[in-house]
């Protein structure tokens, strides 16, 4: 299997991301899939899709369970079986995955992934409570911790361990906001200034609100088929050439490291090696920026600079769109939005734009190999996938 | 600090482990065929799969390894804000996280010595858990 690839995206989807007070997410999913179907004619909605895996996090946010066949049924796509996952914020990273391994087995030749959510209808303290039970209940929701709170435990292990800064987290949030300015579907279109970031009120110390991503509604899918039949469907078909997945205990403190997340490395190795590709191939990536630190540290699990050197990296402007090795360019989950059950998906959309040239005015030019991770909690749940152009 | 492997021992579990935090006693599970500690505990060792385990009252005093002062909390926590939270890592090694009371914020720093502090009126709210916060631990020579 090794460098080979395992599917093929003949076509995806992303609905708008951001506070969307008149979409319910199945309106917003269907959205998703409608555009997936328009960027691609030859694909019949009736007849070619076999099956749909999607994820979502919580059914508190809608108090809406058992959704799968819903989202079949407002995507016009019943009969076509539908299946939910759910590992967290990592639930539509889960759902390609299952996809690839339904093509591989043999059963389905063409399959719909994605994911979404709709959070803003309810308070900020809500959200926090509900995105909270993706830690562990008796031991980290129980006694006090929140989401940022727990990010902000990374951070501050990462400031003593490295010398990591305040800024330097702060320089991930002005990338990011910048090139979310530049995406139409992103739910905060505007730059920001260090000075802003650094100047905004705390939400769990040393993290402030602008290191913390957005509380978004939004759908992403994407449609994947065997590597034989893509070219029936479309010219240029995007491979996935790697994935990996990794698993590690839901709390935080009984991890091996505060300052890196096991689960990514494994998911990272598994898929570089099936890719049979090294960090410094890769030319583009999306990654999980939930807060700014787990974009400074995944820069370091995905081998993309040394362990500890996340700050630096981001100082010399590596991640930038002009650099090396552009990070986010859809504005991340930091300034395109975190609706936390489509954002797996979503990093796979912006990926397929740039290796088919359609990410317009954030567009890297000639890129070839691309990278997605997207994580789960505080890092219970990490999956990596890699992309080549077809 | 071994605690006695008699006949009625109790089950290892999470709500065993809160009905001694209501005795103000912080309790481990042990392997006895691995030795591997397990705080929360667990009635199978993930670690060998034995079911040879003994309960082990544990140090109440550690350091602090990282910390957090949260500023936006679900509403149970609301009136707390902003707290102080860590992670303590007790003398065998075991880590335990909480929230850390009776502290000046700004004086916090990696390597704090805190110790447990006990509330032994468990809440009135599901699921009725007796909660556990650290404070300093004032060394007394």
């Amino acid at each position: 299997m090794k460098g080979k690839p395992i599917a093929a995206i003949v076509s995806a989807g992303l609905s708008k991301f951001g506070k969307l007070e008149n979409y319910a997410g199945r309106e917003l999913f269907a959205e998703a899939v409608y555009e997936a179907f328009e960027r691609c004619p030859k694909i019949d909605p009736k007849k070619d899709i076999k099956a749909i895996f999607v994820g979502m996090m919580s059914e508190s946010f809608e108090h809406q369970g058992h959704i799968a066949p819903m989202l079949s049924d407002w995507a016009g796509l019943l009969p076509a079986p539908a299946i939910r996952t759910e590992i967290a914020c990592a639930s539509s990273a889960a759902a390609l995955r299952t996809g690839i391994f339904s093509l591989l087995s043999g059963i389905y030749d063409v399959v719909l992934v994605g994911g979404l959510e709709k959070m803003t209808k309810r308070s900020t303290v809500e959200t926090t409570e509900i995105l909270g039970m993706a830690a562990d209940y008796p031991f980290e929701q129980w006694n006090g911790i929140t989401f940022p709170g727990l990010f902000a435990l990374m951070a501050t292990a990462h400031m003593h361990k490295y010398g990591t800064t305040e800024q330097q987290m702060g320089l991930i949030a002005v990338k990011n906001h910048h090139n979310g300015a530049l995406n139409p579907k992103a739910h905060m279109q505007k730059e920001v200034t260090l000075e802003t970031v650094m100047a905004s009120r705390t939400v769990a110390k040393p993290l402030k609100l602008y290191d913390c991503s957005l509380i978004s509604d939004g759908a992403s899918c994407v449609i994947l088929t065997k590597l034989e039949i893509a070219k029936r469907f479309c010219d240029n078909p995007v491979y996935i050439i790697g994935s990996g997945h990794g698993s590690d205990t839901l709390s935080l403190y009984q991890r091996e490291s505060l300052t890196s997340i096991k689960a990514t490395r494994n998911a990272a190795k598994e898929a570089y090696n099936m890719a049979d590709l090294k960090p410094e191939d890769i030319d583009v990536a999306e990654v999980h920026d939930c807060f700014t630190i787990a974009e400074l540290i995944a820069y370091e699990d995905l081998g993309f600079c040394p362990p500890g050197e996340g700050g630096k990296f981001i100082e010399k402007g590596t991640p930038t769109l002009e650099g090396d090795l552009p990070v986010n360019t859809s504005g991340g989950l930091k300034a395109k939005g975190h609706p936390v059950g489509a954002t797996g998906t979503a990093q796979v959309y912006e990926i397929y734009l740039q290796l088919t040239e359609q990410a317009e005015k954030r567009q890297i030019n000639g890129c070839k190999i691309g990278l997605t991770q997207n994580l789960g909690g505080s890092g219970a749940s990490s999956i990596v996938h890699i992309f080549r152009r077809g | 600090m071994e605690k006695s492997n008699c006949e009625e021992v109790p089950p290892f579990t999470i709500e065993q482990f809160f009905r001694f935090l209501k005795e103000k006693k912080l309790m481990a599970a042990k392997c006895t065929n691995c030795g591997k500690l397990h705080l929360p505990p667990k009635p199978i060792c993930s670690n060998c799969y034995s079911k040879e385990l003994s309960w082990i009252q544990l140090e109440t005093k550690g350091q602090l390894l990282t910390y957090t002062i949260i500023h936006i909390a679900p509403e149970q926590f609301q009136k707390n804000i902003p707290y102080a939270y860590g992670i303590i890592e007790l003398k065998n090694g075991l880590r335990i996280p909480g929230i850390i009371k009776d502290t000046e914020h700004e004086k916090l720093k990696v390597g704090t010595e805190l110790e447990v502090d006990f509330e032994t009126e468990p809440s009135p709210n599901w699921p009725q858990w007796p909660r556990y916060y650290f404070k300093p631990h004032i060394s007394t020579q």
